[in-house]
């Protein structure tokens, strides 16, 4: 293995409120220092960072894979090079497969899946319940020793109080958090779309923002019950931004994130009826994308996650209520991030922040950061380059992106896995 | 101008007219008991019915019929092939046997608009799950301006299910379109919740609703809106939101009553009410159903392929 010398790149690492321009020296696949006085040693590569950004490998805390069990939408292999294309370098994949991930046999072979691709590291979630369907608690102790970085039943809400309390107060004891999808089953029952206007026009079934708000605001009080630390994944709307915004003030042991389509597209996007817009929770309304924006910026949202689902062509070639929900954004994550940053919503840091340490922080990894000795696992990007999302050009096996025609602003140059290139010339 | 037929959102006034007109003209056609034959000799209709529908498919058929097209019913209601999935091998099926117009009913809102990215054919949507019959809305104003010798300036009662109806929708658009004043009449549970913001007046109150309009058009309520617990039952339902003379007392003298059918008698509306020859417009509509679909058929087959 090779020593890397960045020359004159800006190296931001939230994680030690790093923000200088210098050169970089990777030693032995690890972060070995940096500085303007660091020069290359000999047999060095050198790479020119010249108005490129530095910064940790991203960590995603939130994705499908397809594997196990659903192959012909994604192999983790293909979802290797979209996240490495995406400058995504630890991405922690939802238990919801088929067989669920409620076996500590199966968090230790998804870990191992991670490995063998070279470029990725796989942290697992495990189920919160078997089969994630909602009734027996899996054994979150003996998932927790295999590795599992924290539990939820992926695009499952747990339904049931009396499980979620349960869950919380069990999971309390082993120091994991529970992960929840936001949405009360009920009221989200067969809906395609956010209720508002837009869908009385096409006629579509609907789900109320209020379906959020309504879980969030009873999970907030039974990890208040029960002291267990508790995170909402892919939050949506203002009002459950407020519900956690107050319960973060009051010291409550509550996290969240959202997913790009929700800060950068609305309701509008479905058109007439197009289905690489339907998503899980639906795109909501102008109002409610301002409102996600406005809680990155304050801190409120603790991540950003790409929520990548990806799905087959024959899955979304179907009329709009039929079609599957969900959105491909291993590839789109950085560059739809670095949009509000553009638009001065926020700082560069605060961007690498939630996609880094923040997100490594709530799964207890030690990615994210490139202290000295940690893993070179790096993501150099120019924040100004363009590119155009383009359905069916993009890296990786799915090609469902709500982000079609997109132009973005913002381009990986490489990724480096532990020292060893794997994207980028 | 589109070569599709598949929603009233978004037409503009002339377009309307231009198919009002059209089909005032085949209506004298079908009472002087003649036909025109030539029009549409040679063209291929089908009908691709997703849905069971004896009304509206029998209407496409005759319409297409007495304009001289060959007219092939495809009733695809069975549950193995009514998958989207299918529907664009349908779609591909179809563009190989070169089928001009295509009438299509299906469960899903939206289906139409799918076929039509596929298809080479004019696509008519013949009503797609809870968003729009535009046919439908089209008779019904014909029926309403043949009778009222005007459609501006009128108030119009849309009662009942609203939240579930393609009718409506399609009515909302048409009527508010032309000037109309639309209000729509039913329990919370079956308007939705922006209904407003589609340009009606919202009505809880069925004699409120009713209070001056100038046409009642009635609703079909389906019994698994009773089985989903949207309504308790259909007596509680006949007696705040079902028609009977003593709610439609509450209407101008002269309202006119209409239904698109079929109707649940005693649900939503009262058998001497349906039944009332001059007050009922309901068995005109289906005359000018079959008026209106021949002037929508002549008009896209010429948009489709206008040099023939």
């Amino acid at each position: 293995m090779s020593d890397i010398l960045f020359r004159t790149v800006r190296v931001i690492d939230p994680s030690q409120d790093l923000d200088l321009v210098g050169n970089f020296l990777v030693r032995n696949g690890r972060v070995a220092d940096w500085g303007a006085l660091v020069d290359t040693p000999d047999g060095a590569i050198e790479i020119d960072g010249t108005d490129c950004v530095l910064a940790p490998g991203l960590v995603d805390m939130r994705a499908d894979l397809g594997e196990p069990g659903g192959d012909y939408r994604e192999t983790i292999a293909s979802a290797a090079l979209a996240a490495a294309a995406g400058g995504i370098t630890s991405v922690a994949t939802l238990p919801d497969t088929r067989p669920a991930i409620d076996d500590p046999a199966l968090v230790r072979q998804m870990r191992a899946r991670g490995e063998e691709t070279g470029s990725l590291s796989i942290l697992p979630y495990a189920a919160v319940t078997r089969g994630c369907a909602g009734e027996e608690m899996a054994e979150i102790g003996l998932l927790r020793e295999a590795g599992a970085v924290a539990f939820t039943d992926g695009a499952r809400a747990i339904a049931s109080a009396r499980m979620m309390r349960l869950a919380l107060a069990y999971a309390r004891g082993f120091g994991a958090t529970i992960v929840q999808h936001p949405e009360d089953p009920s009221l989200a029952a067969g809906g395609a779309a956010t209720s508002g206007e837009l869908a009385t026009r096409l006629g579509l079934p609907s789900i109320p923002a209020a379906a959020e708000a309504i879980l969030v605001a009873r999970d907030i009080r039974l990890a208040e019950l029960t002291g267990g630390t508790l995170h909402f994944a892919h939050v949506s709307t203002a009002e459950a931004l407020d519900l956690i915004r107050t319960a973060k003030q009051r010291g409550l042991n509550i996290t969240c994130d959202t997913a790009p389509p929700y800060f950068d597209l609305n309701e509008t996007a479905i058109g007439a009826y197009r289905t690489y817009a339907k998503l899980s929770p639906p795109l909501r309304a102008d109002s409610d994308r301002q409102a996600v924006v406005a809680a990155l910026a304050d801190g409120t949202i603790d991540a950003i996650a790409s929520d990548h689902q990806p799905r087959d062509a024959d899955d979304k070639r179907l009329p709009f209520a039929q079609a599957a929900a969900g959105g491909t954004g291993l590839a789109t994550l950085l560059g739809v991030t670095l949009a509000q940053v553009h638009g001065g919503k926020l700082s560069m840091s605060q961007a690498i922040a939630l996609l880094t340490s923040r997100p490594a922080r709530i799964l207890g990894s030690t990615a994210g950061t490139l202290q000295r000795g940690a893993p070179a696992d790096l993501c150099l990007f120019h924040p100004e380059r363009a590119w155009q999302v383009e359905s069916g050009e993009l890296p990786g096996q799915a090609q469902n992106t709500p982000f079609d025609g997109r132009a973005m602003e913002g381009k990986v140059i490489g990724t480096w896995k532990a020292g060893t290139r794997v994207f980028g010339a | 101008m589109s070569r599709h037929l598949l929603q009233i959102e978004g037409m503009y006034p002339p377009a309307i007219a231009e198919m009002l007109d059209l089909a005032e003209s085949y209506v004298l056609l079908n009472r002087s008991g003649k036909t025109q034959r030539d029009l549409l000799r040679g063209r291929t209709l089908i009908n691709l019915f997703f849905e069971d529908s004896t009304r509206t498919r029998t209407s496409f058929e005759l319409a297409g019929k007495r304009l001289g097209a060959d007219v092939i019913n495809m009733s695809v209601a069975s549950s193995s092939v009514n998958k989207g999935e299918t529907l664009l091998d349908t779609a591909a099926t179809l563009n190989a046997m070169h089928c001009d117009l295509l009438v299509i009913r299906h469960g899903e809102s939206g289906a139409p608009a799918l076929l039509a990215q596929k298809v080479d054919a004019s696509v008519i949507n013949a009503g797609d799950g809870t968003h729009e019959h535009p046919t439908q809305a089209l008779l019904d104003a014909l029926t309403i301006r043949r009778r009222k010798g005007r459609l501006e300036g009128l108030t119009i009662a849309i009662c009942g299910d609203v939240l579930h109806s393609r009718v409506a929708r399609s009515n909302i658009h048409l009527l508010t379109t032309l000037g109309s004043r639309v209000r729509v009449v039913g329990p919370p549970t079956l308007i939705p919740t922006e209904a407003a913001r589609l340009g009606v007046e919202v009505f809880h109150d069925m004699r409120e609703g009713l209070q001056g309009a100038d046409i009642v058009m009635m609703l079909r309520l389906q019994k698994e809106r009773m089985t989903r617990g949207l309504v308790p039952s259909a007596r509680e339902f006949f007696r705040f939101y079902g028609l009977d003379a003593e709610k439609l007392a509450y209407a101008k003298p002269d309202a006119l009553v209409m239904h698109p059918g079929p109707m649940n008698r005693g649900v939503e509306i009262a058998s001497a009410v349906a039944d009332d020859p001059v007050r009922s417009l309901i068995r005109e509509q289906v005359e000018m159903g079959v008026a209106v679909r021949m002037a929508v058929l002549d008009i896209l087959a010429r948009r489709n392929r206008p040099n023939v």
